[in-house]
């Protein structure tokens, strides 16, 4: 009895079975045979033109993996391997040119009372460590710098490849650790010479009579610097942040959420900031060495003859030479 | 000689990352790097695709366009390929590259990436073919050995193609032929300066 009704219990089971998936069929025979599951799909195109990047979600930690395409770095390129050539080298070769020019023209400027034989102390040796601190470490930047834009054109084809990727890669850690102590010795000139640097009408003077680079430009007033050091002071100040802040952006790449956008950006500013800012450096090494006597001994000995003080800074030298007790009573100009 | 390329067909990737296991492995690519990876765009969402991506071997390739010590070079099969011995690790072909092909052993702090690396399309590096140092370097060289990519030639789906860039746009010509549909070479126009009509 129990078989028979086991036996029934299969039978309605396959019916019912039978029954549903003859129902199913139909309905799965009505479905489009042709459905384009790309109708809805992302696109290539579409997703470039509104963001220039394609970035969507991965499986791996490196969350810079995500963006699956950047066109924009094919413009990074551009920039570093012509534009960036092209301002380099008309701002460098270019004022070059321009000191030949001018120093073919003016010559060493002299010192018109010729020497006194007496000298006055100009830098004191915190002064002249900070300046040449400065110095040292600029040079070496702006070589390495150079180094990474024009090494391949220009120093490569001269040596074998090996050594010059041992001499590039030494650069390039000489260019990030002297950036240390170069951010230390523009951070205590600013510091140590920023009372000094404040604009004053003598500056406009100064600035209106060109500085007195003329053949006949005579000698307009000055404090302990002149209207053009103080432009070069607030250029290296601000320049020399500029340089500090991108630098360090680039030597600590993708941090604090940096993508590469801000990274090519990063370099951007560095190289043309960089490019200027050497070009500014060799115009004041010219003017302290070869374009001024008695100019250079002011940061090697700290101390200057007196006439050349008195042609050169009479405003500075007023102040210097006043008596103590006096120079108090005096109102601040 | 051909002109080599990767052409991933978004319409068929199931993003099983396979191809990333597989080169993993047949590379031995330490810990943190990849050489190749798959990115899912919109996710979960309706019109979702995932696209497996390495470097795509480019045509007058940016990387090697920017590399201060002009370490890459290309074989004649179009292949970008790159000298170790000669990388500084400078980090700029990854701000180059459309692609973040480009890996650093190390996270770069003070400029200390260490020596790129990146997908050599299984052709090894500058050392002799199939020696003990290029493997150590770049990793097995399959190209020597007549074969493909591992990556496209273990794909469960054949969504990644590898190989030659006139047959390969061929299949996918065809496929896209056949289903009626396809969403396009990603990468293509980026990196060849070209797409495959269809």
């Amino acid at each position: 009895m129990t078989k028979f009704i086991a036996c029934l219990r299969l039978i309605a089971g396959v019916l019912v079975f039978v029954l549903m998936t003859g129902l199913a069929g139909p309905t799965n025979a009505q479905q489009p045979n042709s459905v384009n599951p790309n109708a809805s799909a992302v696109k290539e195109q579409q997703l470039l033109d509104k963001l220039n990047v394609v970035k969507g979600l991965g499986t791996i930690p490196d969350t810079k993996s995500y963006v699956l395409e950047h066109p924009a770095g094919r413009d990074w390129r551009v920039f570093h391997q012509v534009t960036l050539k092209w301002i380099g080298g008309i701002a460098i070769l270019g004022m070059l040119a321009l000191l030949v020019v001018f120093y073919l023209w003016r010559g060493t400027i002299r010192i018109e009372a010729g020497r006194s034989g007496r000298t006055i102390v100009r830098f004191n040796g915190f002064e002249r460590f900070v300046h040449w601190l400065t110095a040292t470490t600029f040079v070496v930047l702006g070589i390495t710098g150079l180094n990474v834009t024009f090494g391949r054109s220009l120093l490569l084809p001269l040596m074998s490849p090996e050594a010059f990727s041992a001499w590039s890669e030494w650069a390039k850690y000489a260019h990030n650790y002297l950036s240390f102590a170069f951010t230390i010795g523009v951070v205590l000139m600013f510091l140590m010479w920023i009372g000094q640097n404040f604009p004053t009408k003598a500056d406009i003077t100064w600035f209106k009579m060109g500085g007195g680079m003329g053949k006949s430009g005579g000698h307009p007033p000055a404090y302990k610097f002149n209207g053009g050091q103080k432009l070069l002071y607030w250029l290296i100040v601000l320049g020399g942040a500029a340089m500090i802040i991108s630098g360090y952006m680039l030597m600590f790449p993708f941090y604090g959420g940096l993508t590469v956008d801000n990274m090519q950006l990063a370099e951007i500013f560095h190289g043309i900031v960089g490019m200027l800012f050497i070009a500014l450096i060799i115009a004041h090494i010219y003017v302290g060495t070869l374009g001024m006597e008695g100019a250079f001994e002011a940061m090697s000995q700290g101390t200057v003859d007196l006439n050349w003080a008195k042609e050169h800074h009479p405003l500075w030298v007023e102040e210097e030479m006043a008596p103590k007790g006096a120079a108090r009573t005096q109102p601040a100009e | 000689m051909a002109r080599m390329k990767f052409l991933c067909d978004a319409d068929r990737c199931i993003e099983c990352n396979a191809c990333v296991t597989a080169c993993k492995n047949e590379h031995e690519v330490p810990w943190g790097m990849n050489r190749r990876r798959v990115v899912t765009l919109n996710d979960g969402k309706p019109g979702e695709r995932s696209i497996s991506m390495a470097c795509m071997h480019c045509t007058d390739a940016p990387c090697a366009a920017v590399c201060p010590v002009n370490c890459f070079y290309t074989t004649a099969d179009a292949v970008v390929l790159h000298n170790k011995d000669l990388c500084i690790g400078c980090g700029y072909c990854f701000y180059a590259c459309p692609f973040g092909a480009p890996q650093y052993p190390k996270v770069g702090n003070f400029g200390s990436r260490g020596k790129m690396d990146k997908c050599t399309f299984c052709a090894g590096g500058p050392e002799e073919d199939g020696s003990k140092e290029e493997y150590e370097k770049y990793g097995a060289n399959r190209l020597a050995e007549g074969k493909l990519p591992l990556c496209a030639e273990m794909c469960s789906t054949k969504s990644l193609l590898a190989g030659d860039g006139d047959v390969i746009a061929q299949i996918y010509k065809e496929r896209v032929a056949k289903r009626g549909y396809g969403s396009g070479a990603w990468g293509w126009q980026t990196a060849y300066r070209e797409t495959i009509a269809t």
